[in-house]
């Protein structure tokens, strides 16, 4: 058994960074929610300072993914590890920058007393940061039973999407006044599911990993 | 509207073409093919059809047989004292092991080079020149066609055009590998054997043999046997994986590289043993 001792010690490095990647995107989005329902602008401004974390963690991913590529010359199930590898972190590297957005509404609606409390967002959070937590780890274990129960939760938050976009523009009807604030809030609905969507890829990039095909769990 | 109709034409020529295309040939069918060497068997059961105009590489760890199943294709194995074989090689549809068939009769059609570079101590001439006259060629202007294209399509020509009756020890070890193929290319062959062609030689010099390769296929068909994972990945259009004299697994190169089927592939190609 000659094995390839390094090579495995690098996959295991690239595998902690992705972890880093998406702890932090985690982090922040909780932060970014925190801040939104506590109207904390100091805290949204922090979100936006540490931003620039995530994009020093996703170019350190890149830049051992291509190091790894040139170095080791990887083949089938390898190569696939790495190609994926480099997919996931575009992926969270996203849902972080959404973190950001949703600190950026946040400034946007200032001290203006929120409309109504916001249990449909939080709840659309609890679920995508949810989705994401197991989608690490179905790639950390190569699960694809795990990843498809990933990939169908996100009709939970496309749910949630829905009837609260819809309440939203009732309020609107009512409040024509709050208009600034309620664009505000359906943005941060959409920057949620649009976070669970790019979970959703990183179901598929496991599922392509193990089965060495793509697959489309969107729909 | 004419030149729509014309447009439509040509497109409809191009399909056809397109659909025409004939299937390749086999060149080697093996079937339940066995070899000991004494009482050691060092190949079990090998089932492969090698298609026409196409490059095969053979890869496995080291003792797998795939050097032992090169060698029997062109039934040089013969020479090793206490060979048994047992099932049928077809070389276009005919048994190699039929009592019937001399052995020079195939090697004419069926080329070989080797690890190392083995040019005959003469001229580079000479060299080339040598399958054809054993062949009866006798007419210079002939050998002297023959030994341009063969020296040619080894893509050394230009390299050696200006000393031609030179020594062929004088070249460098890449330049006396392609010396080889060309020479192998003088006696017209069908299928040309390459076991571990490049091992000896240095990166530039293989790359020269690897495009080279590449350019043979369009007439020959190619069987490689290479230690060189990453060669048979670039050059070869299908790959066979020998272990312990078994074929483990044949498929497409870009199948056997990107989803083997088997465990034991996955393993070795991402050089988990071997």
């Amino acid at each position: 058994m000659a094995g390839r001792e390094r090579f495995e010690y690098d996959l295991q490095e690239l595998q902690k960074r992705l972890l880093e990647i998406g702890n932090f995107a985690e982090e922040a989005l909780h932060k970014a929610i925190e801040a939104l329902e506590t109207q904390n602008i100091e805290l949204a401004l922090e979100i936006m300072d540490d931003d620039s974390k995530a994009d020093l963690l996703y170019e350190e991913i890149n830049d051992m993914a291509i190091l790894l590529i040139a170095k080791q010359q990887p083949v089938a199930i390898d190569l696939r590890r790495i190609i994926v590898a480099i997919k996931i972190a575009t992926d969270i590297e996203r849902i972080a920058d959404f973190a950001v957005n949703v600190a950026k509404s946040t400034i946007r609606i200032g001290s203006e007393p929120l409309i109504k409390p916001i249990e449909h967002i939080k709840k659309m959070h609890q679920i995508s940061t949810e989705m994401l937590r197991m989608s690490l780890e179905a790639f950390n274990d190569e699960d694809i039973t795990k990843a498809k129960k990933v990939a169908d939760m996100d009709d939970q938050v496309d749910d949630l999407y829905g009837e609260t976009i819809k309440e939203l523009l009732q309020i609107n009807l009512q409040k024509p006044e709050f208009l600034p604030q309620i664009t505000q809030l359906s943005f941060v609905c959409r920057y949620l599911e649009r976070a669970a969507d790019h979970v959703t890829n990183i179901s598929e990039h496991i599922f392509y990993l193990v089965k060495g095909r793509q697959y489309d769990l969107n729909n | 509207m004419t030149a729509t109709i014309e447009k439509q034409k040509v497109l409809e020529k191009q399909g056809d073409n397109k659909s025409s295309k004939q299937p390749k040939d086999i060149v080697y069918k093996t079937s339940e093919l066995n070899l000991w060497y004494g009482e050691i068997q060092a190949l079990k059961n090998i089932d492969l059809d090698i298609y026409e105009k196409e490059v095969t590489a053979i890869i496995g760890p080291s003792g797998c047989g795939k050097s032992t199943y090169i060698k029997t294709l062109n039934r040089m194995i013969e020479l090793v004292p206490g060979v048994k074989t047992s099932g049928e090689i077809a070389y276009r549809g005919r048994n190699i092991f039929d009592k019937s068939y001399g052995v020079e009769e195939l090697r004419t059609k069926v080329g070989m080079v080797f690890q190392k570079p083995n040019p005959f101590p003469k001229s580079i001439y000479e060299n080339v020149a040598y399958g054809p006259k054993i062949h009866g060629i006798r007419a210079k202007k002939i050998l002297d066609e023959i030994v341009e294209k063969s020296l040619r399509g080894a893509a050394i020509w230009d390299e050696v055009k200006d000393r031609l009756n030179q020594n062929a020890y004088g070249l460098s070890g890449g330049q006396q590998q392609r010396l080889c193929i060309a020479r192998c290319l003088a006696i017209e062959p069908d299928v040309i054997l390459m076991d571990e062609p490049t091992s000896a030689l240095d990166p530039i010099s293989t790359l020269k043999v690897e495009e080279l390769v590449q350019e043979l296929k369009e007439e020959f068909s190619i069987i490689i046997v290479t230690h060189n994972m990453q060669q048979a990945a670039r050059i070869s259009d299908k790959t066979a994986f020998f272990l312990n004299g078994e074929v483990v697994e044949f498929a497409e190169t870009d199948k056997i590289f990107s989803t083997p089927s088997d465990k034991r592939t996955e393993d070795y190609i991402t050089g988990r043993f071997g």
